[in-house]
Parts: structure tokens; C-alpha cells; sequence
């Protein structure tokens, strides 16, 4: 964070603190813990299930700023790195999560100095008739200073097929905030991996740009479980045995019809599953007092009415429509 | 004549980083901040040309100092200033107003003299800029 007289460039000015002397060795091991990045690495490992590839670019990030960090403290030449990110893959892969996670640790190695996260789509940047999409993205862009600007479903804002897309003028602003403002702020765009991949074909500026290509893989059933093992536990309620049976029988299926979303599908079903617990329960009224276990417990039933155990193998009857984004 | 008006008037002018800093200060306190640009500093000219729509929602300094660059690349001859609104009690009140940028030669102001009814006499305080039309005050 800025503090009045500590900004960070290094201006001709006399009012400069007297230079501290150039220690002769540095102790990383300190600076790591000092920087508290341990906590959200941890926190990443425990809250995201799978996604090894991706936590390993995020430890590769962080080792990196924290390298650099020494190296300017032994006064070493440091270009400050490029930092712009592209996270490609299918709904419900963890994009978000991940980007929120990544202005948390952005911040904590001090490579941006306030550490919050807009996220934004083409409608945020993107103005309604000439003149006004300039300003409307310079906005989104000041916004975002000093943290983490997001770019969810970014290629959108390329639209090939109008050429007169007011979309082209809002990419030719941020190429230039993304190459002038570096140490400003770090764009990460957002997307499924094919659209993408046309995104950045047609938008070369932005592939030079962009230094880390994150690629979110699909959940496996088993991920998938417990993922929703941590949801579940995250709202406070608790899967009884059966649950878990029907959940395990449940997310293959799942998996099978159209339009899954990966954790978001488990979401919805469990959000689903909730809904027909509290029906359960309010239909059993007066007969029993309830316990705070039972306010707790989904129990099998609650999943196994879910229509994807009625018509196996059907196609096309799924409940719900994980691709509506929230 | 170096004008002196607002905040840190009787300092030499602040640099970017100084600025930048003061900026910050502001923003911390969770004041919403302005760029204005005049070419008629007389202190009674209250009303400055916006050069933006006031920045609520902004969190860093970087990006009130970039549109105050972006100002001096148009109005680089013209006085700009940062101001920042306190809406704690209710109202965005003026909390804090500074000179960022000033014209290479200002002409500053003379004291003028009306002739009234009978021998009375009116002064008013007479800004040089203004005797040039508008828009070629400071070319």
C-alpha cells in the first residue's frame, strides 16, 4: 500500500528518504513469512479441490515476485514482470475463485497495491453508441487501479462479425492501459479455452500481452465430490450416509447431460436438495420437534428426487441450466 | 505572480510522487475526488471547468494522477487543480483542494479602480488573464 511519502516510483525528488545500505545477504525464508503468502497458498490448497496445474503457476507467481523483491533489495536490476493472466475453461472450473485469490495474493507480495478485484464483462466496457465506450472503459480501468481487473467471457468483446463493434475501441484502450499502466493494475481475461483461443488469434496484442496462460481442466466425479463436501460443510449442513451415496451416484449422471457446469452444476443440486430438505421438514410439522441436527442433515431423499435419477440416461430433461452464469 | 489558493499554497509546487501521495491520503479517508482546469484563477472564480466526472469508486492514486496527466497534456498551460468531497456529514463538502498544475507565466492581478456616483470610488480586484478572449488567455 502507497503511504504518503512512500510511493513507489523512484522520482527525482528531495525529499527522498536517505538510501538504506545494500544488505549483504537476504534470508527468503524471512521475506516468505513475512509476506503471509503461506496462508493463502493454504487456504487455496484446502478451499480448491484439484486444479494442480493452476496452483502451480500460482507458487511459480509467487516465488517469482518474491525473487524479485530480493533482487531489488540487492539492488539488482528488476523489470517489474508482466503479470497479465488468461484463465481459459469450461464453466464452473473455478475462474473466478481463483482470480479473487490472486488479487489477495498479488497484494500481499506488494505487486499491486491495494488487492481488490473488479469484475467485469463487455456490458461494463463496452458503450451503447459512438463516443461512449472511451470513457465508460477508462472508468472500469480507474476502478481498477492499484488491484485486479477481471474480464469474464472477454471475448465478447471482439465481435468479428460487425466490424463497426464499438468492442474493438474498448480492446485498443486496455492494450495501452495494459502496456503503460503495468504497475497498475493486472488484467486477467477470462473465458472458455476455444472461444479464447479465437479471441487471442484475432487480437494478436492481446497474446503478447499476456504472460501466464492458465487453463482450468474439467473436474473429475471424485473432485466433484469434494467439492460438494466443501460446500456443504461451507453452509452448515451436514450430508447424512445416504446423501452421500445418492450424491456419488448423482454427479456421474450429472456429468453426462447437457449443459454441466462442473461445480456450479454441484451448486445448483445442492442448492436443489436443500430446498426439498426444508420442504421435508415443513411438511413433517407438528409431528416431531425438530433437532438442530435435522435443520442439518440432507439426507438421501433430498438428492435422489432429483429428476436425473428418474430417466437414466435421458438426455435433454436436465433440472437445471448450469451455463446461465451468475 | 504565483498564485496562491487551496491547499499546500505556500509550498513549492508539489511533485508527481508528492501528488500522488496527497491523492492517496484522500482516497484512504474515503473521499471521491475531481480534476478541475481554469484559465481565471481570480479567487472568486468558484467555478472551474470539470475535466472528468468526479471519481467515486476509485481505490489507488494512479488513477486520479493519470487523469490529471491527461489534463495537462490538453490544458497544460492552464491552471489545474484536485479537489476531494467528504461525504461523511451528509453532503459532499469540499475537503481538500490543491493546485497541480499552473501556467508558465501567470499574469496574476491588478487593482481596479471604478468611479461611482459623486466622488465615491468602487476597487475591484482585476484578473489580467481575463483580458484576453477566451481560450487565447495563455497561448
Amino acid at each position: 500500500m502507497a503511504k504518503p511519502g512512500t510511493a513507489d516510483e523512484t522520482e527525482a525528488n528531495g525529499t527522498d528518504a536517505p538510501e538504506q545500505p545494500i544488505p549483504t545477504e537476504l534470508d527468503l525464508e524471512e521475506e516468505f513469512q513475512r509476506s503471509d503468502i503461506q496462508s493463502v497458498l493454504d487456504q487455496l490448497d484446502r478451499e480448491l479441490v484439484g486444479l494442480a496445474s493452476v496452483k502451480m503457476r500460482i507458487r511459480e507467481i509467487a516465488a517469482m515476485l518474491l525473487v524479485d523483491k530480493a533482487r531489488r533489495q540487492m539492488r539488482l536490476e528488476t523489470e517489474p514482470p508482466t503479470l497479465h493472466m488468461s484463465f481459459t475453461g469450461n464453466p464452473g472450473t473455478g475462474k473466478t475463485t481463483v482470480a479473487l485469490r490472486m488479487a489477495d495474493i498479488l497484494h500481499r507480495l506488494e505487486y499491486v497495491r491495494q488487492g481488490h478485484l473488479v469484475s467485469v464483462t463487455r456490458d461494463d466496457l463496452v458503450g451503447q453508441y459512438i463516443g461512449h465506450t472511451a470513457p465508460k472503459t477508462r472508468e472500469v480501468i480507474k476502478k481498477a487501479m492499484g488491484g485486479v481487473l477481471f474480464i469474464d467471457e472477454a471475448y465478447y468483446l471482439y465481435r468479428p462479425e460487425n466490424e463497426r463493434d464499438y468492442g474493438q475501441e474498448s480492446i485498443e484502450i486496455l492494450l495501452q492501459v495494459m502496456e503503460n499502466n503495468r504497475d497498475d493494475l493486472v488484467v486477467i481475461l477470462a473465458g472458455y479455452a476455444n472461444r479464447m483461443e479465437t479471441f487471442f488469434k484475432s487480437n494478436p496484442g492481446f497474446r503478447s500481452r499476456v504472460a501466464h496462460h492458465l487453463d482450468f481442466p474439467d473436474y473429475s466425479a471424485e473432485e466433484l465430490f469434494k467439492i460438494a463436501g466443501l460446500m456443504v460443510a461451507q453452509q452448515q449442513y451436514i450430508l447424512s450416509d445416504s446423501a452421500a451415496v445418492a450424491l456419488r451416484e448423482y454427479i456421474p449422471k450429472r456429468m453426462r447431460q447437457p449443459h454441466f457446469a462442473n461445480a456450479r452444476s454441484i451448486r445448483n443440486a445442492i442448492d436443489r436438495a436443500k430446498l426439498r430438505q426444508a420442504n421435508r421438514l415443513f411438511a413433517g410439522r407438528g409431528k416431531t420437534k425438530l433437532t438442530k441436527n435435522d435443520l442439518m442433515t440432507l439426507e438421501g431423499a433430498d438428492f435422489r428426487q432429483s429428476r436425473i435419477f428418474d430417466e437414466p440416461g435421458a438426455s435433454g430433461a436436465a433440472g437445471d441450466h448450469g451455463s446461465t452464469k451468475q | 505572480m504565483r498564485v496562491t489558493q487551496g491547499t499546500f499554497s505556500f509550498l513549492p509546487d508539489l511533485t508527481d510522487k508528492q501528488i500522488k501521495a496527497q491523492i492517496q491520503y484522500a482516497l484512504d479517508q474515503g473521499w471521491a475526488l475531481n480534476v478541475e482546469y481554469t484559465d481565471d484563477p481570480h479567487p472568486r472564480n468558484t467555478y472551474w471547468e470539470m475535466w472528468c466526472v468526479p471519481m467515486f469508486d476509485t481505490k489507488d492514486a494512479a488513477a486520479v494522477l493519470l487523469e490529471v496527466n491527461e489534463c495537462r497534456k490538453v490544458y497544460g498551460n492552464m491552471y489545474i487543480k484536485v479537489n476531494s468531497f467528504d461525504n461523511s456529514r451528509w453532503r459532499e463538502s469540499q475537503s481538500m483542494s490543491f493546485i497541480v498544475n499552473r501556467p508558465k507565466e501567470e499574469p496574476g492581478f491588478g487593482v481596479a479602480r471604478d468611479a461611482g456616483p459623486g466622488r465615491s470610488l468602487r476597487y475591484r480586484v482585476h484578473s489580467y488573464a481575463t483580458d484576453k478572449p477566451e481560450g487565447a488567455r495563455y497561448k
